[in-house]
């Protein structure tokens, strides 16, 4: 039984006359989905901040949380809760309403990228929606967030979230630009904007995957990968690209003022972006859900495994670099954007283009 | 037609850029920041990203160590200096006694003076040490802050083992120091020193030559040589300008006459240069405390179960209550982070009269509304940083 015949047993259930019934099957998928993502995201962060501490506390020669739980493992939620009974302050500087509006801005466009991200293979039903202009929805819906940003960072009333707010505006606008430029590399090879039809493109085997594929581009598909990747760091404020959250330099940058549940929601948006740019990452150039070498398993809930399998990978690389790389100033980060990633990603644009053009 | 439609859009842009109103934001970075270093505050004028005036503004920590200084005998006076530069805790020790033997015309034994040397060596590495961990944290980099305090960790085992106590250490005293080595004592130091700099070159692979880390540093607040004397700079902040100015070469006090050891320079004037200036000062260390250890190995072992406590070897005769005849004396050491003075008077009686303390951290801090404008905000917690400023000695 799939999800929508469930959906139209409840809304015959409900007594929806059979006019509206179809509405109100949508409706309902609707709700349904948002559940499941929001506790997908949910659950994806709990995860993600337990082993980022671990990871990170490695790293640093240290051991982490050990004391909430089994081995630590319940401090996020600890740590949650505890943000959760916090007294919710509004500065007297602040523009309340805005103020209050940012967070929700910026956490919005953090859960929506996932509406068209396979968890799995779509046949068997592991994706909301598969939009046929998923990757034009993609970038649309993620450069929501700079709004949210800029309108925390101006709302506060402080003037090192100002500062932070610039830095982010300049900062994740420049990054947007390269970052299409390599969202179009997967796309021009699979001649579609849909997901499933990106991943399907990339065959059968890692040495198809987009990441990979030098025996006919030439290196310069891993090059792409590499300027997403950079960008992706910038989009979501990680080390090397923290500016506008630079503890050191602006204290918190443009959440300086937020407390108790809506730093909470930054926090959660900051990491349910983590792991949507690794998920892209795993759709646009790793494969998505299929297996490494042909004959092993993808189908079914194997499928959603390799997809883990990858996304984690992805997901441990940015916690290295968290681990392992200073901060670069905002001038730096300008250079690099515009002056380097720019031309390195119409070079693959270019590039591939034509090859695909000859071909 | 073409001039006149572009003529149009030039005098809009003009107008328009009249009507912007812009003006220079004054943010008060500090007393509470995170990379002020304790509760340095400095009065930024920032034009969006670019600092225009950094004005710091001192005395958050004042806590009168002059005059407290006054109000004690001078072996009272002693557990005072612990607290002037926590991070080098030692040498605050050894200049106020240094101060002391001169004005009593006291000859301190010869394994004291040992002692001493090595002791102030280790507490340099300890300091430079937090330095760098400290500035990495500075320039956004996390890890290497954990690497230094590990290896700190080590030193300050050792001192705990030598004089009990990990910060505030009390441990030198007018006349020598105040226990001898414990047995075994030694080879520890000997094999933590093999340690170290394995760990030295992690830390510049990692840190000091980290391509993101250059990127940041190198010409960054420069400080010309004639600039770095005018303001009186000294320590590694002098060094990095070129001018080889180290105490310990230059009016060799103790006994550095008698240890081989380089004074590190480099010709690069900004803050890189006083990052490498420090990190090779720190395997300068390593050499200078491998020459004590091999020299305090020929004098005799103490012998703890002796009446006498402390041991002769190390403490010279000195009353409880030394009473110097009026006179005065100033003075100096190369702590980590320059050239630490004091200058006592003496009127005869059983407390200092006056004392007067150079602190190295503030005398090197007056250069930084110098060299602060014209960079940006990142660049100003870089430089700051990179001064090495401890706020205790700068308010003392």
């Amino acid at each position: 039984m799939t999800l929508t015949e469930l959906c139209q047993i409840v809304a015959q259930w409900l007594g929806v006359p059979d006019a509206y019934r179809g509405t109100a099957t949508q409706i309902l998928l609707a709700l349904v989905d948002a559940f499941i993502i929001f506790t997908f995201v949910m659950v994806a962060v709990l995860v993600l901040i337990y082993v980022l501490r671990k990871l990170v506390g490695f790293i640093q020669a240290r051991l982490g949380p050990r004391y909430t739980g089994p081995r630590g493992v319940l401090q996020t939620v600890a740590d949650a809760i505890k943000l959760l009974g916090k007294e919710d302050i509004v500065p007297y500087a602040a523009d309340r309403w805005t103020f209050n509006i940012a967070p929700f801005i910026v956490f919005l466009p953090a859960f929506l990228v996932y509406i068209v991200l396979p968890f799995g293979d779509p046949q068997n039903g592991f994706q909301v929606r598969d939009l046929n202009i998923g990757v034009l929805y993609l970038v649309a819906i993620s450069s929501v967030t700079v709004i949210g940003i800029v309108t925390a960072g101006w709302a506060s009333g402080n003037k090192w979230a100002v500062l932070g707010a610039m830095r982010a505006g300049a900062q994740l606008l420049s990054y947007e630009v390269p970052m299409t430029l390599a969202f179009l590399v997967p796309v021009l090879l699979a001649g579609s904007l849909q997901l499933s039809d990106i991943v399907k493109a990339q065959g059968e085997g890692i040495w198809q995957w987009n990441l990979l594929r030098w025996h006919d581009y030439f290196g310069l598909t891993t090059l792409a990968f590499l300027v997403y990747f950079v960008c992706a760091l910038a989009e979501t404020n990680q080390t090397p690209f923290d500016l506008p959250e630079a503890e050191s330099e602006l204290v918190a940058g443009y959440h300086v003022e937020y407390s108790g549940f809506k730093f909470a929601i930054f926090f959660l948006a900051e990491f349910a972006n983590t792991v949507a740019i690794s998920a892209i990452a795993t759709h646009l150039f790793l494969g998505g859900w299929k297996a490494p070498l042909p004959f092993l398993p993808d189908e079914g809930w194997m499928s959603m495994v390799w997809f883990f399998f990858k996304v984690s990978v992805l997901v441990f690389v940015t916690i290295w670099v968290r681990g392992t790389l200073p901060r670069v100033r905002i001038d730096q980060v300008m250079e690099l954007g515009w002056k380097f990633l720019l031309p390195v990603g119409l070079l693959c644009v270019t590039g591939v283009g034509l090859i695909v053009a000859v071909r | 037609m073409a001039t006149e439609v572009g003529d149009e859009i030039q005098t809009t842009v003009a107008s328009r850029r009249r009507d912007i109103r812009t003006e220079e934001m004054e943010v008060s970075m500090g007393p509470q920041h995170p990379s002020t270093h304790g509760v340095l505050r400095v009065i930024l004028k920032v034009d969006g990203e670019w600092v225009r005036e950094a004005d710091p503004d001192l005395g958050y920590l004042h806590r009168s160590f002059e005059k407290l200084a006054e109000l004690r005998t001078y072996p009272q006076g002693i557990f005072l200096t612990d607290r002037w530069d926590y991070l080098s805790a030692m040498n605050n020790n050894w200049i106020y006694c240094l101060a002391v033997e001169k004005l009593l015309g006291l000859q301190v034994p010869e394994k004291a003076q040992w002692i001493r040397v090595m002791i102030s060596e280790f507490q340099r590495i300890a300091s430079h040490l937090v330095f760098l961990g400290t500035y990495g944290l500075d320039i956004g980099a996390m890890t290497p802050f954990f690497y230094c305090f590990r290896e700190r960790e080590k030193i300050l085992d050792l001192f705990e083992e030598l004089c009990g106590a990990r910060l505030t250490y009390n441990y030198y005293r007018i006349g020598g120091v105040a226990r001898d080595v414990p047995t075994g004592w030694l080879d520890k130091a000997e094999a933590l020193l093999d340690y170290l700099a394995n760990r030295f070159d992690e830390l510049d692979d990692l840190l000091t030559f980290n391509k993101i880390f250059v990127a940041r540093t190198v010409g960054i607040g420069v400080i010309p040589p004639e600039m770095a004397m005018d303001y009186g700079l000294t320590g590694p902040m002098i060094r990095a300008s070129g001018i080889p100015y180290d105490v310990r070469k230059a009016q060799p006090y103790s006994i550095y006459d008698q240890v081989e050891f380089e004074v590190v320079t480099h010709d690069g004037c900004d803050c890189w240069a006083r990052v490498w200036v420090r990190s090779q000062e720190m395997r300068q260390c390593l050499r200078i405390i491998r020459q004590c250890i091999a020299k305090l190995r020929t004098f005799p072992e103490p012998d703890f179960d002796a009446p006498y406590d402390p041991s002769p070897h190390v403490m010279a005769k000195v009353p409880p209550k030394p009473k110097p005849k009026p006179n005065d004396a100033y003075v100096a050491i190369e702590s980590p982070r320059g050239e630490l003075g004091v200058y006592m008077v003496s009127d005869g009686g059983e407390k200092p009269y006056r004392m007067k303390i150079r602190g190295p951290s503030f005398v090197n801090l007056s250069v930084l509304p110098a060299i602060a404008p014209g960079h940006k905000v990142a660049d100003l917690v870089a430089i700051v940083g990179n001064i090495d400023i401890v706020m205790g000695e700068v308010d003392r």
